[in-house]
């Protein structure tokens, strides 16, 4: 059943670090998070890193398994041959703070500038109704379990520092998008995703929808629709046009 | 599919910030992630050579009551005779070069705005990224927030214009039900061509987000249009395999191409069925 | 993130900040104690062991019992009231049942205003789901993950008035401060015992902070992880039990540990996990490696009336609800627990020492992928297993403490003035054996009061009352947490919580012997010298080592708790099952186990207290025939003569306008 696993996994803080070789057992069923634990309780009882459920449900453990971003409590053993060498490393877009855990502030930050929810005046608590086929788009996105991988991989930020002021990444646009479909939101989206969170910046690569745990359609479903909302109200004089003839705004369809 | 069109900026790296992990390697990934986006270059590339020429050759595109879908509909008067849908040739005479450089502009642009194919190209000719968690080679990036790229966003009058393209091909496909002497009920295989060529350009049109969005995606409450309801829940079936149909349509255009263009140039002869 | 955690080796350097109200735990119940006081307009921080938005919480999936009536208008209030009663076995603080029943849609409905979207009925309202121990549809639920989505909907709320703050004074935290990664090691006290603050540190560089403030509400959730097989996260180590005996205040009734009954039994890396109530409220069965659906032969007498008797009519009742029992699937958490360990015992488990539980047989694939989807993903990525085509191995997994912090039903407040408990840390609202559903909407509804009561309670210290801390206190706190750091070469604090688990769950489980209890105290003894003797590697940056090491002195203490409180309830009730006290016992419903520190703080001690005596109007709501299972005979026949002088119902409607009339009034405040 159990077997001796090879594992690397990179040690150190911002002053620099690299990776440390550790030989560990590896038992049927297990998961990557389970072999961290091990070497925390037998070889290396400082190794930082975050976990909460290890059910996949909190998006805390997230970090780069073979290269790849990754939940830790996900990722299964078996999907690695027994004499390959697993290599664990931080998410690499964050300052990192010791070992596999990275300050991740960053995305707070960028949560903190979307508006928040901004329902309709005149609505008291317990007269919301809304149908289930309005509500199921944005449900979608709630899914979200805030892991961060989609802001660490997105190469806008991940290669370019510099665009971290400008751009808030796929889980926060994900978020504006969450916000234009909601029934009741009536705050503009439109405007502000393209102006404030740098919708424009996203070259709809895919990689936030690759590495999503929680399968979220992420460029599908919620930033590609997001630029064809912008594009309405920003680049579409028809509809531009047809908005101000009928004196409605697009988003009162 | 010209790559000089993206290319964002200035070449200087910009420093990552010092607090991060000091990681030497571009990526630590241990599969093959450079083999799809190689092979979406060499897709490409030997399209857009073999499309290239095809619309630089200015013959072999009609024969037999087919028409090449690189030259229709053929707008100037140059066409060869009966190629000129309806005769329509609002280009007249003045226009000297191949009439496929006319049209293919919209194709083109649709195919080059087109929200997979941005994917497509960005990954495998501007590396931006070349695979995910692989780093890109820039050190720039400004993405599609400034001129070129800001017209990206025109995707949907591409869209339009291919919705135009793909009632002409399908009734290019319908007078493929004429033989060579142009009398009706006739079938040839160069008929399934047409028609399967038409086929696979409504899937690939019909999946594409723009349409996704304009019959449904840009309201806030389905439930008050059930029949634009219904219509984005089946585009947004058909918007899963939007990148299936955007290399199939993609090799059905050139099939249908070549196979006139061999039909054309006498390499064999287009086989009837009645 | 980046905010200033310079604080100094030197402890009288230490960060200090100062707070109308700290709530420590930044779960439902604390978010929503921290959002009430805030609107309330106090200077609020938020303390959080994880990153904001990771609470246990998220995990919670069935959803949240509020009698709204959406999908049976024959729903409300009263009827929510008795079935927590009835499932808490009648242990339950009953002011704290009614205030629950009563106050849970309120909440559930201000959730929406913050952008909360649960799944719909037909007619645009909250949809309602099926769950164990509900005679109606009552769980507001979002697919089977309600608590992901309470969790945000908070955390939303919580950036929202953040944004109103920084319209108004230009800092996102000048009001409402979330401290994340950050744990409390001591409360502190002024000379009079009131609350005065509190002593922590950070888990990223291991500075330590104080905060002064003369409220601290404590919602730092349960006690899991003193147990090997458990489906809560790392962060269950009773810090808020601890925190609060330390500081005086008191806990009740720790006997009372909800196992869940179907917990992921295979493979061992995920033993524990939860498989959601909804699984069984959808149509899944139980049954054993025989294939009989077992349960039918363990539905107790105090039940039998409200459940099916033949497969027959349990499969009816999916259906047609009105007019067929529910299936005993569907009984409270303890009974199924019970039963799935008795089929295990008894030889008839799974080869990995679980039951079946089988939804594939009977819905489509598809459907179970649209109505269980986090559980069909949950199974397909760790257990490699598709729940629909094959059934799930499923066994009890520690879930839920009933028992927690004693506090005052109304304000949530314990016997330290300044301190207050609520969601999973306090203790009463349950009784004996929580309801599935009834914890996101009990967080809900006491974490607003709390913060409520805590802002009220700051008013009226005005201005210049505020409790001071004192300088001694907080250097002895830091001292203590930094002992294991100066001894690198000792005990190993993961051997040592090894060890615990182990002893909790083999000696204070499910099914709890005297013998076994006195040896698990007995080791309990031997763990505190060895805990004294924990050392840590490393320095003090994000250092998991040490952090388990603080950790594991709530853990004992509670652990203490739990074991001294399950020797002395000699009966079975709920959560606590004695193997030579099968029955439930008139007598013990009458008493509360209070446990608090000893005299020299070397371990905890019992009292026992009378349990308030219930409402008679509230009692009005119960048939006769049904208290004649829970009641003494004396107290049976204070009832009948009291029920001969009162008319109940009237009584009812009376006291429900005066109820809500006073609230709005409160509310108005």
């Amino acid at each position: 059943m159990g077997y001796k696993g090879k594992f690397k996994v990179w040690r150190g803080d911002a002053s620099g670090g690299d990776l440390t070789d550790f030989e560990v057992e590896v038992n049927e069923g297990e998961v990557v998070l389970d072999v961290i634990h091990r070497l925390q309780a037998t070889q290396a009882p400082d190794m930082a890193c975050r976990w909460n459920c290890k059910a996949g449900k909190c998006g805390s453990c997230s970090a780069e398994i073979n290269g790849k971003p990754r939940l830790m409590c996900m990722t299964r053993m078996s999907t690695f041959e027994e004499d390959e060498t697993v290599t664990v490393t931080p998410l690499r877009t964050f300052p990192v703070i010791k070992d596999l855990v990275t300050d991740v502030g960053f995305n707070y930050t960028k949560g903190r500038e979307v508006k928040s929810f901004t329902p309709p005046a005149d609505l008291k608590p317990g007269e919301y109704r809304m149908q289930q086929i309005d509500v199921e788009r944005s449900q979608e996105f709630r899914k979200c379990i805030e892991c961060f991988l989609c802001q660490n991989t997105c190469h806008v930020v991940r290669d370019h520092e510099e665009n971290k002021v400008a751009f808030a990444g796929p889980r926060y646009l994900m978020r504006v998008a969450e916000l234009d479909m909601h029934p009741l939101d009536t705050a503009d989206r439109k405007n502000a995703a393209q102006e404030e969170h740098g919708l424009g910046y996203c070259n709809i690569t895919k990689c936030c929808t690759e590495v999503c745990p929680e399968h979220i359609h992420i460029t599908d479903n919620a930033l590609i629709p997001m630029k064809e909302r912008v594009v309405d109200k920003k680049y579409d004089p028809l509809v531009w046009l047809g908005s101000k003839i009928r004196r409605r705004s697009s988003s009162d369809a | 599919m010209a790559t000089d069109t993206i290319a964002p900026g200035p070449e200087a790296p910009a420093p990552l910030s010092p607090a991060r992990a000091k990681i030497e390697q571009k990526t630590l990934r241990t599969d093959r992630w450079w083999l799809s986006p190689l092979l979406t270059l060499l897709v490409l590339v030997a399209f857009i050579f073999y499309a290239t020429f095809r619309a630089f050759q200015n013959a072999d595109y009609y024969a037999d009551g087919l028409i090449s879908p690189f030259y229709s509909p053929c707008l100037a008067t140059s066409c060869v005779p009966d190629s000129a849908l309806g005769g329509f040739t609002p280009f007249g005479s003045w226009w000297a070069l191949s009439p496929a450089l006319l049209i293919l502009i919209f194709p083109l642009g649709f195919r080059m705005t087109c929200y997979y194919y941005r994917k497509a190209y960005y990954r495998a000719f501007w590396q931006s990224p070349p695979a995910c968690a692989v780093a890109e080679p820039h050190g720039k990036y400004t993405g599609e927030t400034r001129f070129p790229l800001i017209l990206n966003n025109a995707h949907r009058w591409f869209f339009y214009a291919g919705l135009i393209f793909n009632v002409i091909l399908t009734w290019d496909g319908i007078l493929a039900f004429r033989n060579g002497a142009g009398q009706w009920g006739h079938m040839s295989v160069g008929t399934l061509v047409l028609l399967a060529n038409a086929t696979l350009l409504w899937l690939y049109s019909l999946s594409c987000h723009s349409c996704r969005h304009a019959i449904g995606g840009r309201l806030k409450h389905f439930s008050k249009h059930p029949v634009r309801y219904k219509g984005w829940t089946l585009v947004s079936k058909l918007n899963h395999k939007h990148m299936l149909f955007a290399w199939v349509s993609l090799f059905g255009v050139a099939l249908a191409d070549a196979y006139v263009a061999l039909v054309a140039n006498g390499t064999f002869s287009n086989p009837t069925f009645f | 993130m980046s905010d200033n955690r310079q604080g100094t080796e030197n402890t009288g350097n230490i960060e200090r900040h100062s707070y109308d109200v700290v709530v420590i735990g930044a779960g439902g119940a604390g978010l929503r104690a921290a959002i009430e006081a805030r609107q309330a307009g106090k200077r609020v921080a938020v303390i959080s062991k994880s990153l904001f938005g990771k609470a246990h919480t998220v995990m919670a999936e069935g959803g949240a019992a509020a009698a709204m009536g959406n999908v049976n208008s024959k729903d409300n209030w009263q009827v929510h009231f008795r079935d927590t009663m009835r499932g808490g076995k009648f242990l339950n603080h009953f002011r704290m049942a009614e205030l629950h029943a009563k106050e849970a849609p309120d909440r559930i409905w201000e959730l929406e205003t913050w952008g909360a979207l649960f799944d719909r009925t037909k007619d645009g309202k909250i949809s309602q789901r099926n769950f164990g121990g509900h005679e109606y549809p009552r769980l507001a639920h979002v697919g089977d993950r309600t608590g992901l989505e309470l969790i945000r909907t908070l955390q939303q709320r919580v950036v929202a008035l953040q944004q109103e703050d920084q319209e108004a004074t230009g800092d996102y935290e000048a009001g409402l401060r979330v401290f994340a990664e950050t744990t409390i090691v001591r409360l502190l006290k002024d000379a009079e015992g009131r609350i005065a603050g509190a002593v922590g540190y950070y888990r990223e560089t291991g500075e330590f902070v104080l905060f002064e403030a003369p409220a601290v509400i404590l919602a730092t959730g349960g006690i899991g992880r003193s147990y090997t097989v458990t489906s809560n996260s790392w962060e269950y180590t009773g810090d808020g039990h601890a925190l609060a005996l330390l500081a005086g205040a008191t806990l009740v009734n720790m006997e009372f540990v909800q196992f869940h009954p179907t917990g992921m039994v295979w493979p061992p890396s995920v033993k524990g996990i939860l498989v959601t109530e909804s699984v069984r409220g959808d149509g899944g069965v139980l049954r054993n490696s025989e294939g009989k659906r077992f349960m039918f032969d363990y539905v107790p007498d105090v039940f039998r009336k409200q459940y099916a008797e033949t497969e027959e009519e349990a499969d009816r009742w999916y259906t047609d609800q009105e007019n067929n029992r529910r299936p005993p699937e569907l009984l409270p958490r303890d009974e199924v627990a019970r039963s799935i360990n008795s089929e295990v015992k008894a030889g008839r488990g799974t080869p990995n020492g679980g039951v079946f539980l089988d939804v594939s047989s009977r819905l489509p694939a598809e459907e179970i992928r649209r109505r269980l989807p986090s559980m069909y993903h949950q199974f397909k990525e760790l257990a490699d297993v598709d729940i629909t085509a094959q059934p799930m191995e499923v066994g009890p997994t520690c879930h839920y403490v009933m028992g927690g912090v004693e506090v005052d039903p109304d304000t949530q407040g314990t016997n330290v003035p300044g301190l207050y408990a609520a969601g999973e840390c306090s203790g009463g609202m349950h009784g004996s054996n929580r309801l599935g559903g009834n914890s996101l909407s009990d967080l809900l509804v006491f974490g607003r009061r709390a913060g409520l009561y805590a802002s009220e309670y700051v008013d009226s210290l005005g201005a210049d009352g505020r409790p001071a801390v004192a300088e001694a206190d907080v250097d002895d706190a830091v001292e203590e947490a930094l002992a294991p750091l100066s001894n690198p070469g000792g005990e190993n604090p993961y051997t040592l919580h090894h060890d615990l688990q182990v002893t909790m769950n083999a000696l204070v489980g499910i099914i709890r012997k005297p013998e076994e209890i006195g040896e698990a105290l007995a080791k309990l003894e031997d763990f505190k010298p060895r805990h004294k003797k924990v050392g840590s590697t490393g320095g003090r940056r994000f250092n998991p080592g040490w952090h388990v090491a603080l950790d594991l002195r709530n853990m004992l203490i509670v652990s203490e708790c739990v074991a001294k409180a399950a020797l002395e309830r000699e009966e079975s009730r709920g959560g606590h099952t004695r193997d030579d006290f099968p029955a439930m016992s008139s007598k013990w419903r009458q008493v509360n186990l209070i446990c608090s520190l000893n005299e020299d703080g070397t371990g905890v001690e019992l009292r026992h207290q009378p349990i308030p005596a219930i409402r008679p109007d509230l009692l009005g709501l119960f048939e006769t025939s049904e208290l004649t299972k829970y009641f003494t005979d004396e107290e049976l026949a204070v009832l009948s003569d009291k029920s001969e002088a009162a008319e109940p119902a009237e009584a009812v409607v009376a006291e429900t306008a005066a109820e809500t009339a006073a609230e709005t009034a409160a509310e108005e405040k």
